[in-house]
């Protein structure tokens, strides 16, 4: 699996990403924003950080680089995109996903440790996970407050958009386990041809036991089987 | 008594004409900016002739305080800075060591008090930024950072402001250059109320060959301004960090700098790219003082002379005149020495980060710091008695009445008391000194980088170093009350307890950079607190073979003429030989045995018990018997390396009962209960509350309990088996001969990490 990294001024989980991307064996490539093209590469993940220092809007400005015509090309074609915080604010600014990223409800940073409920493990990104499944993770954000309006909402609950919720240690989807005042205590969405993910929490962080947690491996292993299956590696 | 080092001019010193505009150097002036007359009387034998208003300038903000350190240099001189492993001590922008497998570890710590007591957020925001430059300046990639905070008393409307605009900016900063805090302090006191302690420190990784310095070598190397525009922000901030605080200090709320950490991120890329490229031969932050110090101090080091021209310095707005240039501390700006020819490197390398680079120029053999507007000179210095030739001072110290005083104060009254200490209890663990500060780290990116293997919460943060079975520790301490009523054991006890939290989390005590914050020197009880508390330092860390390599000093931290407590912060790093050893505060087990080493005494002075329960700061504060101390740690440190631990904590604010019951509590995720009886024939305050050293609370399977008892009295620590860890729902219990405490769990949690919310009245990161 080759992997593009797409670096912005600012990017600050884009060397996190690669390693984790070595770690389960597939081959990362940072893409310096400036660049016009992806190259050969089965996956583009969008790392979190500040790109551009969060001015005008998180993520607002990362979407006018260069490189973002080829993401949009790339996606258009059934490419996997996957975009973690800070790549996901960008992905619902560039319009690859719906909603909106908005001022965490503290309207205070927050970084801590959450628990996610798997709502749909059929998809390219959750395949490996199963339905109602609770993964330990990350957060470390400030505006990851999920917003869109109903109709929305309910289309996206409807045709399984939904990957992540926020939920408490039992599975729960309560609102003291939602970190951000997230709609629907929506974590990680999914574009409608499902090849599109955006989630706020890092499961980057979350690849190893001495980091607290292994179980956002899982999401990587995932792309990993769909591009390079047994044998075919 | 004052220390004269040779003045003499190695070279000739023209004469500069003033500019026009400049004010006459007159008496007052010369005291507004800071010289005492002895001091003026120095810079005219240095200079042969009177100084331009821009030089005045130049000496007053690189003979202040901040910069020339000149009522600290000679007792500093007292530390010790040696030892094989240290690769660069005092006297850079960061102190290095070697940490094995061909790696090194920059790290030094830095206050921002003066700008945080007036503007908050900003103040502390550039405050983790200079310290980031400071590391990242030696050619280390920043790995970590650590915020050692001090406040007033919660229940002052200023105080909630200055403490949640602190927090805000220091997250805000690392968080945006993606850099995790590992942990730090957080402390509050009436000691503090109008003179906020921040301190920041950071640790950077470098391959131990890739060391870089600030230096200006190669005669006739370009100097390059590199980063953001110079603007007017910060103008004489060393001077401003140089003096006491008073009603006008808000009106000094523009000497306070602006910062940015984007283009911070973008310049910690482009300068490790930089030093990694081989075209440059110095680098070094714009940091106070700004290019006056840094170009200056550049030259001293090398002993080479810089000749700097104004006009071509990129600024932000026109008409900046070179005193202004000179003195501006805006934020996110380098010095860089590039080879001859590579100034277009330099550029094009900057350039990808969208950032400038301007040559502004270059290295002479002169010695002299001179500086250019274009033809004419507007200043010219000999470089090293600029920089090394600032007078420095040893003043009286006495100690002040008042506080032997307080020191001798009779509290056996507090012996007497044996009822039940329950509410006691649960008041002390709502103390925000003892309370969980999850507020304040809830907001810092802690896991970015994925290195982070201890978070914020524990005795010490750690970093596991990639590529290697190795981690690196690190801890913030002071407890000002007790340095307040006698500097010198508190002083011994910040850094016995630093070393103690560092062998908690399986780590050996390395090296230590210091934050030393003070009132102002020039009062006799004030510069006694210095003395002893760098006696103190120096004596406690030759012992732990902890040597110091850099710091920094802040004086003047009064309001009103009030001081501050004297605060020596202990920033000690450690490194971890294997991550297998890491050990964790909180318990693991229902089963496990609990085991105290180290022995209780009938101590209660200078308690937290005291300052919550009966508004107290008064007794002599806990002493460490230093041998006592270096055994036990010994002993800890080899049993986190033989697996025999699931959990090690030190005993320090609150208490055994607190550190119990932090334990228990670990990060609130899985609270345990206890079950602990304690047989000391002891008064029950000092019992559950006294906060005596030299103590750890560790914990193991009950199968493991001789090994550690046994390895405990091989280093001639007292140990014993006090209690078991329980399920949360059988409750918190502690048995004494003359008293029980017992209490819900859950209703601890509350307390423990609820009080800060509450006291900002529900405001948090959630």
């Amino acid at each position: 699996m080759r992997v593009a990294i797409v670096t912005f001024p600012g990017s600050n989980c884009d060397y996190d990403l690669y390693k984790c991307v070595q770690l389960v064996g597939g081959t990362p490539e940072f893409r310096w924003h400036r660049e016009t093209a992806l190259g050969e590469v089965d996956v583009v993940m969008l790392p979190g950080g500040f790109s551009y220092g969060d001015y005008l809007r998180a993520g607002a400005i990362a979407t006018m680089s260069p490189i973002m015509d080829a993401v949009k090309e790339f996606a258009r074609s059934g490419g996997p995109v996957l975009g973690i915080c800070n790549g996901f604010q960008m992905l619902c600014e560039c319009g690859l996903l719906p909603g909106a990223l908005l001022r965490n409800r503290s309207l205070l940073f927050s970084s801590r440790d959450v628990r996610l409920r798997v709502e749909n493990a059929s998809s390219v990104f959750t395949q490996e996970y199963q339905v109602g499944q609770i993964l330990r993770m990350p957060i470390a954000h400030a505006e990851g407050n999920f917003h869109a309006d109903g109709e929305t909402l309910d289309r996206l609950e409807g045709e399984g958009q939904v990957l992540f919720r926020y939920a408490d240690a039992e599975g729960e989807v309560v609102d003291s386990a939602n970190p951000n005042g997230s709609a629907r205590s929506i974590a990680g969405i999914v574009n409608e041809s499902g090849n599109v993910m955006g989630m706020m929490p890092h499961p980057e962080r979350a690849v190893e036991p001495i980091l607290g947690s292994v179980d956002g491996l899982g999401l990587f292993t995932a792309l990993l089987s769909h591009f390079s299956p047994l044998g075919a590696a | 008594m004052t220390d004269r080092p040779d003045n003499t001019p190695s070279t000739t010193v023209s004469s500069v004409a003033p500019r026009e505009g400049d004010p006459k150097i007159t008496p007052e002036l010369v005291e507004d900016h800071g010289l005492s007359p002895s001091e003026y009387e120095l810079v005219l034998n240095i200079l042969g002739r009177e100084p331009t208003y821009t030089e005045l300038g130049v000496f007053s903000a690189m003979w202040s305080e901040h910069c020339g350190y000149k009522n600290s240099k000679r007792l500093l001189s007292l530390l010790p800075t040696k030892a094989p492993w240290v690769i660069q001590g005092p006297g850079e922008n960061a102190g290095v060591i070697d940490i094995g497998d061909g790696l090194a570890l920059a790290f030094k710590i830095e206050s921002h008090n003066h700008p945080s007591a007036v503007e908050p957020y900003q103040g502390a925001a550039t405050g983790v930024g200079g310290i980031l430059r400071d590391v990242f300046t030696m050619g280390a990639r920043p790995i970590a950072i650590l915020d050692s905070l001090r406040f007033g008393d919660l229940d002052s409307g200023r105080v909630r402001y200055l403490f949640s605009g602190v927090v805000k900016g220091v997250g805000d900063y690392g968080n945006c250059v993606g850099i995790p805090n590992i942990g730090g302090e957080t402390f509050f006191d009436r000691g503090y109320e109008g003179n906020p302690i921040v301190n920041a420190m950071c640790l950077g990784l470098m391959k131990a060959k890739d060391l870089i310095k600030g230096e200006a070598e190669g005669v006739g190397n370009p100097l390059m301004a590199v980063g953001a525009r110079t603007g007017r922000d910060g103008i004489h901030g060393a001077t401003f960090a140089s003096e006491e605080l008073s009603d006008d200090s808000l009106a000094k709320r523009p000497q306070v700098q602006v910062g940015d950490p984007f283009t911070e991120k973008l310049l910690l890329e482009a300068s490790l790219e930089l030093i990694q490229s081989g075209h440059i031969t110095g680098i070094q932050d714009m940091g106070a003082a700004g290019i006056t110090s840094s170009a200056s101090e550049m030259a001293g080091r090398s002993g080479n002379g810089v000749e700097i021209d104004m006009e071509r310095v990129p600024v932000r707005e026109p008409g900046m005149t070179p005193y202004e240039i000179l003195l501006s501390e805006s934020q996110e700006r380098m010095l860089v020495v590039a080879k001859s020819g590579s100034a277009n490197v330099v550029r094009e390398i900057l350039g990808k980060w969208e950032l400038e680079a301007e040559e502004i120029g270059r290295v002479t053999d002169d010695g002299l710091f001179r500086v250019r507007e274009g033809d004419r000179v507007v200043a010219e210095i000999p470089s090293l008695p600029l920089t090394e030739g600032c007078p420095t001072y040893e003043r009286e110290g006495v100690e002040s009445d008042e506080i032997r005083e307080l020191r001798c104060a009779d509290l056996t009254r507090f012996n007497e008391v044996d009822s039940d200490q329950s509410d006691a209890f649960l008041k002390l663990m709502s103390s925000p000194n003892i309370a969980s500060k999850s507020w304040v780290y809830g907001q810092y990116d802690t896991t970015v980088r994925t290195g982070t293997a201890v978070r914020p919460g524990g005795d010490a943060g750690v970093v596991r170093l990639r590529g290697t079975q190795r981690a690196v520790a690190a801890t913030t301490d002071c407890n000002g009350r007790y340095v307040y009523l006698n500097p010198r054991v508190g002083t011994i006890g910040a850094v016995a307890e630093a070393a103690r939290n560092l062998v908690c989390v399986g780590a050996l005590p390395t090296a230590v950079t210091n934050n030393l914050n003070f009132g102002n020197p020039l009062k006799p009880h004030i510069y006694y607190q210095f003395r002893e508390a760098v006696l103190g330092m120096a004596e406690a860390c030759k012992l732990f073979e902890t040597p110091v390599t850099g710091g920094n000093v802040s004086f003047y931290n009064e309001t009103e003429g009030v001081a501050i407590y004297p605060t020596p912060v202990i920033g000690m790093v450690g490194v971890v030989e294997d991550v297998d050893h890491i050990t964790r505060h909180a318990f693991q087990d229902v089963g496990d045995t609990i085991i105290l080493l180290g022995d209780n005494t009938d101590h209660l002075g200078a308690s937290e018990y005291l300052y919550v329960m009966e508004d107290l700061v008064a007794g002599e504060p806990p002493s460490v018997d230093l041998l006592g101390e270096r055994g036990l740690q010994h002993a800890v440190l080899g049993m986190t390396q033989q697996g025999l631990l699931h959990s090690a904590h030190d005993v320090s604010e609150g208490g055994l009962a607190c550190a119990l019951a932090e334990s228990a509590l670990g990060s609130g995720e899985h609270p345990l209960g206890i079950q602990v009886t304690l047989r000391d024939s002891l008064p029950t305050l000092p019992l559950l509350f006294g906060e005596a050293q030299g103590r750890v609370v560790v914990s193991c399977d009950a199968r493991s309990v001789d090994e550690v008892l046994t390895l405990a009295k091989r280093h001639g620590v007292p140990g014993r088996a006090i209690g078991t860890v329980a399920p949360e729902d059988e409750g918190f219990r502690i048995d004494g001969r003359a008293t029980t405490l017992e209490v819900d769990v859950k209703v601890l949690t509350d307390r423990f990490f609820g009080a800060i919310p509450n006291l900002m009245n529900g405001a948090g990161p959630s």
